[in-house]
């Protein structure tokens, strides 16, 4: 039998339906794993071991009681940027190292609600900026690969983490790569949704107008399964968008005829390793032969992008200094203090 | 836009950063890389372009009643605060 640390999400929670395994069995499994890995790899911050089993204990009196659900039991683990309740919620900084959150980001409460059981947060660049996660207070993480390498950010504890089988998967977020990149430099599945799609309440801000949750898994199946779940309105996130969430799984079986993929021309110019290069053609092979049609498109200030991401940080930056400000010219209770 | 050792000394003194005297000539140089690459967007002709609010259509600021929505949550939330007196914060001493 296949060890239940390489099943994927979909096979988890067959295992978990059919009875052939129960959640308990499987957050042991994987806190197991994270323990034997942790020091190697570093990808957790904070592993939630007696909060796993406790969640677990409660999904599986959920499927016992015969509740359907796709992911009921299924071990994931969560960016540190995502608050979670009672928890400590890091992102990755020595000012939030300890910092308990007083309530759940949407993504995370929707994963509880849905039965997911959190069996830690893992590891990032402080507040997100960076590409390598070796700017964390916590220490970097090491790619699964390679320890020698790194294994991209900022999302890279989370790509860490499912590459090695510690998780079968985690949330992540993306502004300008920190989803995407990571997946590619450990070989597992990244999805930074369309803008609006998941909600960005309780998930630490970087960058606003570009930032959005999404996830690392193994395969697009799981993305799909954990997606359905995050997904959707939420009137607590101003941008969030008022459209029905589709079923990600419905689609899954289709063949690719019809879809239409742009190429960047400007991606292919000659910054690019030749060697990744190749690595991307050959998956572009794929797609075409699954009927998809290719299509070089151009957007000539793609070149400008960086200098754009760099904007967007500083006025985030800015806002958040002007509040600071503000609060501490209404510093009501400290002269109260002093009195 | 390029930046000089004088502007590194006074950013660093606002950001309230010690910085040894070998680290300055990498931070002069790498803020003023970053300068001129948020300069490049000075090259984008924007002058055609509609301010967006959103990427996809339709979609449009929401606003809600000024209503208040959610409860009192003090005690929650100072309890991330080291000390706390009468529902007030105690912070160090910062003006004599």
């Amino acid at each position: 039998m296949t060890a239940l640390h390489e099943l994927t999400v979909a096979e988890l929670s067959k295992a978990l339906r059919t009875r052939t395994v129960s959640s308990v069995e499987l957050a042991r499994a994987f806190l197991a794993r994270i323990e034997q890995h942790q020091q190697g790899l570093n990808a957790f911050i904070t592993v939630l071991r007696e909060e796993a089993l406790a969640e677990a204990a409660r999904a599986d009196a959920r499927l016992a009681a015969g509740e359907e659900g796709a992911v009921i039991g299924v071990p994931i683990a969560h960016k540190d940027i995502f608050c979670t309740r009672g928890q400590r919620t890091t992102c990755g900084s020595r000012m939030l190292a300890n910092f308990v959150s007083p309530y759940d980001a949407t993504v995370v409460e929707r994963l509880r609600a849905a039965g997911a059981v959190t069996v830690g947060k893992t590891n990032m660049d402080e507040f997100a900026m960076g590409s390598s996660n070796e700017t964390s207070y916590f220490g970097p993480v090491r790619n699964p690969w390679d320890p020698a390498r790194v294994p991209g950010g900022s999302s890279g504890g989370s790509a860490a983490a499912v590459a090695a089988r510690l998780a079968p998967a985690a949330t992540a977020t993306d502004t300008g790569g920190s989803i995407r990149q990571p997946a590619a430099l450990c070989g597992v599945t990244g999805l930074k949704p369309t803008y609006g799609r998941v909600s960005r309440f309780g998930m630490i801000a970087f960058a606003s107008s570009l930032d959005q949750g999404g996830l690392i898994t193994r395969s697009a199946e799981d993305s799909a399964l954990l997606l359905g779940t995050m997904a959707g309105f939420d009137e607590r996130d101003s941008t969030s968008v008022q459209l029905p969430v589709p079923d990600y799984c419905a689609t899954l079986e289709q063949p690719l005829k019809g879809l239409k993929i742009g190429l960047l021309k400007e991606f292919f110019d000659e910054g690019l390793d030749p060697d990744s290069a190749q690595r991307i053609r050959d998956g572009l092979e794929v797609l075409r032969e699954q009927g998809a049609t290719l299509k070089e498109v151009s957007l000539p200030n793609l070149p400008l992008s960086g200098g754009m991401l760099f904007q967007s940080c500083a006025l985030r930056r800015r806002a958040l200094w002007l509040s600071l400000r503000e609060s501490a010219r209404s510093a009501g209770p400290v002269s109260a203090l002093a009195r | 836009m390029s930046l000089n050792r004088q502007d590194i000394d006074k950013i660093a003194l606002l950001a309230r950063l010690a910085l040894t005297e070998s680290e300055v000539p990498a931070y002069v140089e790498n803020l003023s890389r970053i300068m001129a690459l948020v300069g490049e967007l000075e090259r984008a002709d924007t002058s055609q372009v509609e301010p967006m609010a959103h990427p996809l259509p339709g979609q449009r600021q929401r606003l809600r009643a000024d209503e208040v929505t959610a409860g009192d949550q003090r005690e929650l939330f100072q309890r991330n605060a080291p000390q706390v007196e009468a529902g007030l914060y105690l912070v160090p001493r910062v003006l004599e």
